[in-house]
């Protein structure tokens, strides 16, 4: 009854992985000769080998920083998941209030979010909850967008099929539009989650050097005015680490929520 | 014919639903539909058949006239089911969750009672053993099958279907349309069944009722004997109420 199929992830991953390995190690090399052959100096473009060396001499800093910068970009993304779902619900519950709504969300979305950070840090103060704030705002678009149109998107005969047997408001929002938009929710979270971590250290850099408050935004305006471009560079390189990290856990959590959505392990003939 | 224990007969008095095209899709159609009777509507694309359907289980309003059934039921109270086209199944939800569904919809039953009369209705159809499959895990016959299992958990009087085998191969086509028989014979449930095929509608149908253009040009009584089976496929009687049929489909009456 049951043929079993062979799983290509684990191939496909291993052949990706290698490859972009490789991309890597051929930037670095092409960066090295670089640097020897214009001999740059080194606040303008050290060499790979003394950014590495600068990551590790300052590895406690850049993790500590790392750490609350992931710990400001998580949090501002699960506010924006919390109330970016709520408002796609009130949005698919009432045709007026998306259109009187609506709009505005799209505009928080063109309004660049260098233009409000400041304010918003104003408002807020210099601390950690001005930077979710700030992230939560940069990632509830995609978030109500895509949950918006999951929960109007389910299909007709499935609208029908509940029609007739006589469901309600309630029994269609919970048995039907919300378990069919969980899978446009992962996925506005999936684009979130790049998103989050460049809003936690936009407003990290607005928030600057003023407080106590360490994130790796706060450390790059701190070494841009020392002049530290080999350090700035493992900045930029955590911050990489970490937004994929971010786009890898979202990615898992996908998984994980949606293997009853898309189980397949299984032909069944 | 008989009247079924639980069964309903429909009457369908100068029926019309206009779009707001201003199509009439529907226009001034009589019918009654015996109870515990299998009636086929047939007729090229775009005659109106599924939305007489839809007007049988209250999915249209109608413009003009009324749909009414004797005993009366509703949909509300899992008295009319409906077989869609596609099997229409939520993938996140089991087999057995699939066919729970409109006796939680309905509110029948406790959650024990529910489970135990999805799973007996599985078994029926013959999948006893893919209770906790998932749709994305079955094939296109199993999940035809498990749709009517869902339809027929509520123990309907009437149960609508609207091109339910379409997009199967004949052979699976051939295997329901026997399962659609064999339920019938047990329940006496009352059928309308929306089909292209005119061989499908003379193997299971009493009467057959030609549609075209929105309005009801004839219905034909089936004068092959049940049971019925494959072989009748076969049958001197079978071929000619399919040619009478197909004239008839075809303008030729």
């Amino acid at each position: 009854m049951k043929t079993p199929t062979i799983p290509s992830f684990s191939r496909e991953a291993v052949t990706s992985l290698t490859l972009v390995f490789l991309v890597a190690c051929l930037a670095l090399i092409v960066w090295q000769l670089l640097v020897a052959y214009y001999q740059f100096p080194e606040a303008v473009l050290p060499t790979p080998q003394q950014c590495w060396a600068t990551t590790v001499a300052e590895r406690d800093v850049l993790f500590r920083a790392t750490l609350s910068t992931g710990a400001a970009a998580i949090s501002g993304l699960v506010v924006s998941v919390v109330i970016g779902s709520s408002m796609a619900i009130l949005f698919s519950q009432s045709k007026s209030l998306r259109l009187a709504l609506f709009p505005y969300v799209i505009l928080l979305q063109t309004v660049p979010i260098v233009a409000i950070a400041p304010l918003l840090i104003i408002w807020s103060g210099y601390n950690f909850r001005s930077v979710v704030i700030v992230t939560a705002m940069i990632c509830l678009f995609p978030i109500v967008n895509s949950v918006t149109g999951g929960l109007l998107a389910t299909k007709q005969d499935s609208e029908d099929l509940f029609r007739l047997y006589g469901a309600g408001r309630w029994k269609r929002l919970f048995r039907l539009q919300i378990p069919s938009s969980i899978s446009f929710l992962m996925l506005g979270t999936k684009t979130s989650s790049g998103l989050a971590v460049i809003g936690a250290i936009v407003a990290e850099f607005f928030i600057g050097n003023v407080t106590k408050y360490d994130g790796l935004g706060t450390l790059m305006t701190r070494w841009i005015s020392q002049l530290k471009t080999d350090a700035l560079v493992s900045a930029v390189f955590a911050s990489a680490i970490l937004g994929i990290l971010m786009f890898g856990a979202v990615q898992f959590i996908s998984a994980v929520v949606l293997r009853r959505w898309t189980k397949s392990a299984t032909a069944v003939h | 014919m008989n009247e079924a224990a639980h069964a309903s007969a429909i009457h369908c008095e100068s029926l019309s639903i206009q779009y707001p095209g201003g199509t009439w899709a529907v226009d001034q159609v009589d019918l009654s539909v015996d109870s515990g009777e299998i009636l086929s509507l047939i007729g090229p694309s775009g005659c109106g058949k599924t939305t007489l359907l839809r007007l049988m289980a209250s999915l249209e309003s109608p413009t003009n006239g009324s749909v009414s059934l004797s005993p009366p039921v509703v949909g509300h109270d899992g008295g009319i089911a409906f077989v869609f086209q596609q099997p229409a199944l939520l993938p996140w939800r089991t087999a057995l969750e699939n066919v729970v569904l409109p006796l939680e919809l309905i509110g029948r039953g406790s959650a024990q009672e529910r489970r135990d009369c999805a799973s007996r209705m599985l078994n029926t159809v013959g999948l006893g053993e893919a209770l906790s499959h998932f749709p994305s895990e079955l094939s296109g016959g199993m999940k035809m099958r498990v749709s009517i299992a869902r339809a027929l958990v509520t123990e309907p009087n009437v149960l609508l279907l609207d091109e339910p085998f379409a997009a199967l191969d004949d052979m699976l086509r051939n295997q329901l349309g026997q399962l659609l028989l064999t339920l019938w014979e047990e329940k006496k449930f009352t059928v309308v069944m929306v089909t292209h095929n005119i061989a499908e509608s003379v193997l299971l149908s009493n009467r057959i009722a030609v549609m075209r253009q929105g309005k009801l040009k004839k219905v034909l009584d089936n004068p092959l004997p049940y049971p019925r089976c494959e072989s009748i496929r076969t049958t001197a009687g079978f071929g000619e109420f399919y040619g009478c049929v197909s004239h008839v489909l075809r303008g030729q009456e």
